[in-house]
């Protein structure tokens, strides 16, 4: 095994920034320096732009690159859940061909699992691909697809069997998000944004080197999608921010986050802004009532124990551990602090939760917190499927009943298009 | 290391873990909670001699391990689990904690080593008949100097303080109030003027007393200076301990529950593939990894001297002690009907949670207390 000494990593990441780092280059030129070095993804393989080196030593790394006021790889958005996938599950070409570009940001992607008839049960979708002389054809629709309108590459998760069980006739695609056949479509959310879409394929083309993995494997690879999206929004509390630094390549940071941000700047509200609580109780006045002292303290105490449970999962991994309990119980924790957040939010609020825009309190703040926090519980797989599978692969109980075995055709299911 | 255990932390878990397994299952729990003592003597013994656990974060120089608040909240945490009935909380953690922070050096070497070598059972003696938990509401009064020092009073919740040997008495200065004037006294149990009674508890594993002074000798520890900074700050870091423990009272609940709904079949299926069981099991080990994670990292901001100790106490005993209340109620639940007899065992840990729940401060006490702290520091 290699060993890491922090301060040589240090020292030669210092030196190599010495070196190259120049506000003045384009974005993109910097980024691809930075692919080429390995600095950009250090804990990554070295074959794949990367350094092979531990977890531990990515804090470090981070210091260095804020000291040196360096600008990273692009690291927000579903480009991390692609990025993670094809490490693991790509081929050669697959890796060769996409990652460079999602690290220097050139190009983004969605993921497009979920369907109007299949959500929480994902390995349900009807969206069909069959294959024909060049490759495959896709004809169905998938909904709730985040970031769809700007992405340049989905995700897609389709049925090439109809025969086979269900995990087992579903394969796994990259498809090029602006050819003709796909159409998409915003979609308004319950807070007025618009941050996700619905997707048509009419006859849209993926060609036979876009299958990744084998036919189907597709709910085996979708697995490692979802396990990092599980694990993803710490990226986006600490990527999500550009540089306040003057200089032309901050400029076009900045401008690359705005775009690539647009669909998650409702994201803080939606974990309902447990840092604003105190000032706006103090604000309000509310801070003497002794009943909303306690709900206060309460959600305090839980979304400090939540961090600190998110805390030893991380730890755990760091140091090499198989996942314990803390890495499946964060994303369920995170809606009963979102939602404890909410209530405290209404409380504190009184009669002004009810008002929005710039009638409501801090210029209708208040308001996107109370109407985004809902989609904590059901985004990235709901509260109900996080029990089950915390109940079934922590703490190992017996598993839910199956009605649907059996070829996925005879399988009872909604009416949907696609078929 | 705020988060995680060390190799050798892991290690000391388990000898704990399997010697408790092995001498306290609970048919030695339930034959000692019936006893006069209220503990095994022997198993004591063992205790001290064997594992050494009487003096985990005593320095070595009184007779200790040396050991910090970590390791104590391990071992803590194994008792809780094993429900251990003994006097482990009363004089290793409340009596040694006040003798640590209260007593001066030369006090310390008189008075520890015999609680450390557990030839000694000590206890703190500090609530009175309404039962609050803070010092400053003390009304035991204490009059004389030096030798000559006499206590007068009455003290309740007694840990232990029926057979303990060395009471720690809080009182205060005659015509003081508040925090001025505060002490804390070693009473020797023989002493004249002393009236002990055991009470009647819903938890016999854990006895408390009544214990009556009338002028009894006693002597002041400490020097003259209140005494209430250090007490508070020894109750914290037993409030600390005490969620340590309550955690893993949780956590033998959580695995109960979850062992029962894997074998007992219903309707055709085991109950814990319904999700109604399923479910409720989900969200317990959420409150119990939860309150494990807030008394670890409180225990471990006791070893770093952190500021922030006295607010991060409230907040593990909070959180604990819900944690706990909750698994002893969803556990009966899961049990069903069978739960609810003297025969299944989880009565003995819902008693130990219900008196854990108000011991040291309930959580709405603690929430307060919690936001009062962050007002201040704000
Ligand atoms: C803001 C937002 C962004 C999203 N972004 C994307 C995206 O980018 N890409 C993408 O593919 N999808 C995305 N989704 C979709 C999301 O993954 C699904 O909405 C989610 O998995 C739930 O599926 P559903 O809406 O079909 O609900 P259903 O599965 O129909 O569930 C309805 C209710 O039934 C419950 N339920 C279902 N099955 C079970 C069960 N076995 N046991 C107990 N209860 C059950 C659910 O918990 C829920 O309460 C997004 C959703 C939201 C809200
Ligand atoms: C004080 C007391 C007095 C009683 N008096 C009488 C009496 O006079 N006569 C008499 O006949 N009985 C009596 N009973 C028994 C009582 O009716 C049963 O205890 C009760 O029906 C539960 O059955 P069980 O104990 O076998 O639990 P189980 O059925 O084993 O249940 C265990 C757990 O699994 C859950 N569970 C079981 N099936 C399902 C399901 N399908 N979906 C979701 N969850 C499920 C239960 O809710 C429970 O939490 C008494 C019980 C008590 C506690």
């Amino acid at each position: 095994m290699i060993t890491h000494d922090e301060a040589e990593v240090r020292a030669e990441l210092r030196d190599w920034l010495r070196a190259h780092w120049d506000v003045n280059r384009s974005l993109v030129a910097w980024r691809n320096l930075l692919v080429d070095s390995g600095w950009g993804m250090p804990h990554w393989p070295r074959a794949w732009h990367g350094r092979s080196l531990p977890m531990a030593l990515l804090p470090a790394v981070e210091e260095e690159f804020e000291a040196a006021q360096a600008v990273g790889v692009a690291r927000i958005g579903i480009r991390l859940l692609a990025a993670a996938t094809l490490l693991e599950h790509g081929s050669n070409a697959h890796k060769a061909r996409f990652l460079r570009r999602i690290l220097t940001g050139e190009d983004t992607w969605c993921q497009l699992f979920s369907e109007p008839g299949s959500g929480s049960d994902l390995a349900g979708a009807t969206t069909r691909a069959h294959s024909d002389s060049d490759g495959w054809v896709i004809n169905g629709q998938k909904l709730w697809t985040t970031s769809a309108h700007h992405a340049d590459w989905g995700l897609l998760l389709a049925r090439t069997d109809w025969d086979a069980p269900k995990h087992s006739g579903m394969s796994y695609f990259i498809i090029d998000m602006t050819q003709p056949g796909v159409e998409v479509q915003p979609l308004k959310q319950m807070n007025g944004h618009a941050s996700f879409n619905q997707v048509f394929f009419t006859d849209a083309k993926v060609p036979a080197e876009n299958l990744v993995g084998k036919t189907g494997d597709g709910w085996k690879i979708a697995m490692t999608t979802l396990a990092h999206e599980r694990r993803n929004a710490d990226a986006l509390r600490r990527w999500g921010h550009a540089s306040p630094y003057a200089g032309a390549i901050y400029d076009q940071e900045r401008a690359e986050i705005a775009t690539v941000m647009e669909p998650y700047k409702w994201y803080p509200q939606r974990a309902g802004r447990v840092d604003l609580i105190m000032s706006r109780a103090r604000e309000t006045g509310r801070l003497a009532d002794p009943a909303l002292r306690q709900d206060i303290a309460r959600l305090m105490m839980l979304s400090r124990s939540a961090e600190w449970l998110a805390h030893r999962a991380r730890q755990a991994k760091v140091a090499g551990k198989p996942e314990g309990p803390e890495g499946s119980l964060g994303k369920l924790v995170a809606s009963h602090v979102a939602r404890a957040a909410s209530h405290v939010h209404t409380l504190i609020s009184g009669a002004d939760a009810m008002l929005a825009g710039a009638d409501g309190p801090h210029d209708g703040l208040i308001a996107e917190i109370l109407l985004s926090v809902p989609a904590t519980s059901i985004a990235g797989g709901t509260d109900e499927i996080q029990r089950n599978i915390i109940g079934e692969r922590v703490l190992d109980l017996p598993r839910e009943p199956r009605m649907d075995t059996g070829p996925f055709r005879d399988v009872p299911r909604n009416p949907t298009r696609g078929r | 290391m705020r988060f995680g255990y060390t190799d050798e932390q892991e290690q000391f878990r388990d000898i704990v873990a399997r010697f408790l397994r092995e001498r306290s299952p609970t048919s030695e729990v339930r034959k000692h909670m019936a006893s006069d003592a209220g503990y095994d003597r022997a198993l004591w013994r063992q205790l001290v001699t064997e594992l050494g656990l009487t003096g985990v974060h005593v320095p070595e120089s009184l007779g200790g391990q040396g050991f910090g608040y970590v390791e104590l909240g391990i071992a803590l945490e194994e008792m809780g689990r094993a429900l251990l009935c003994a006097p482990y909380f009363a004089s290793s953690v409340l009596a040694t904690e006040v003798l640590r922070t209260v007593a001066t050096e030369t006090e310390q070497a008189m008075l520890l080593p015999a609680l450390v070598s557990g030839e000694k059972l000590g206890t703190l003696a500090w609530v009175e008949r309404g039962g609050q938990w803070d010092v400053a509401a003390t009304t035991l009064t204490a009059h004389g100097q030096g030798e000559a020092c006499r206590l007068d009073g009455h003290k309740k919740f007694v840990l232990d303080g029926h057979h303990a040997d060395l009471l720690l008495v809080v009182a205060r200065t005659r015509g003081s109030v508040g925090d001025a004037g505060l002490g804390v006294y070693a009473v020797d149990a023989e002493a004249v003027g002393i009236t002990r009674r055991q009470l009647a508890t819903i938890d016999s594993t854990r006895r408390q007393a009544e214990i009556t002074f009338s002028d009894t000798p006693a002597r002041r520890l400490g020097g003259t200076e209140s005494a209430a900074v250090k007490l508070r700050q020894s109750l914290d870091r037993a409030t600390i301990a005490l969620a340590c423990e309550m955690v893993g009272g949780a956590r033998a609940l959580l695995d109960s529950a979850v062992g029962y709904a894997k074998l007992r079949m219903q309707f055709g299926r085991p109950i814990g593939s319904f999700q109604a069981i399923k479910h409720k099991c989900a969200e317990m080990l959420l409150e119990v990894e939860l309150a494990s994670s807030a008394a670890r990292y409180a225990a471990a901001a006791i070893d770093d001297n952190d500021s922030e100790v006295p607010a991060l106490a409230s907040l593990a005993k909070a959180m604990a002690g819900d944690a706990y209340m909750h698994a002893a109620i969803e556990c009966i639940q899961i049990h069903g009907g069978i739960g609810f007899t003297w025969d299944e065992d989880t009565h003995l840990w819902f008693k130990r949670a219900k008196s854990s729940q108000v011991m040291l401060g309930d959580a709405s006490h603690h929430r307060e207390r919690y936001m009062a702290l962050t007002e201040a520091s704000a």
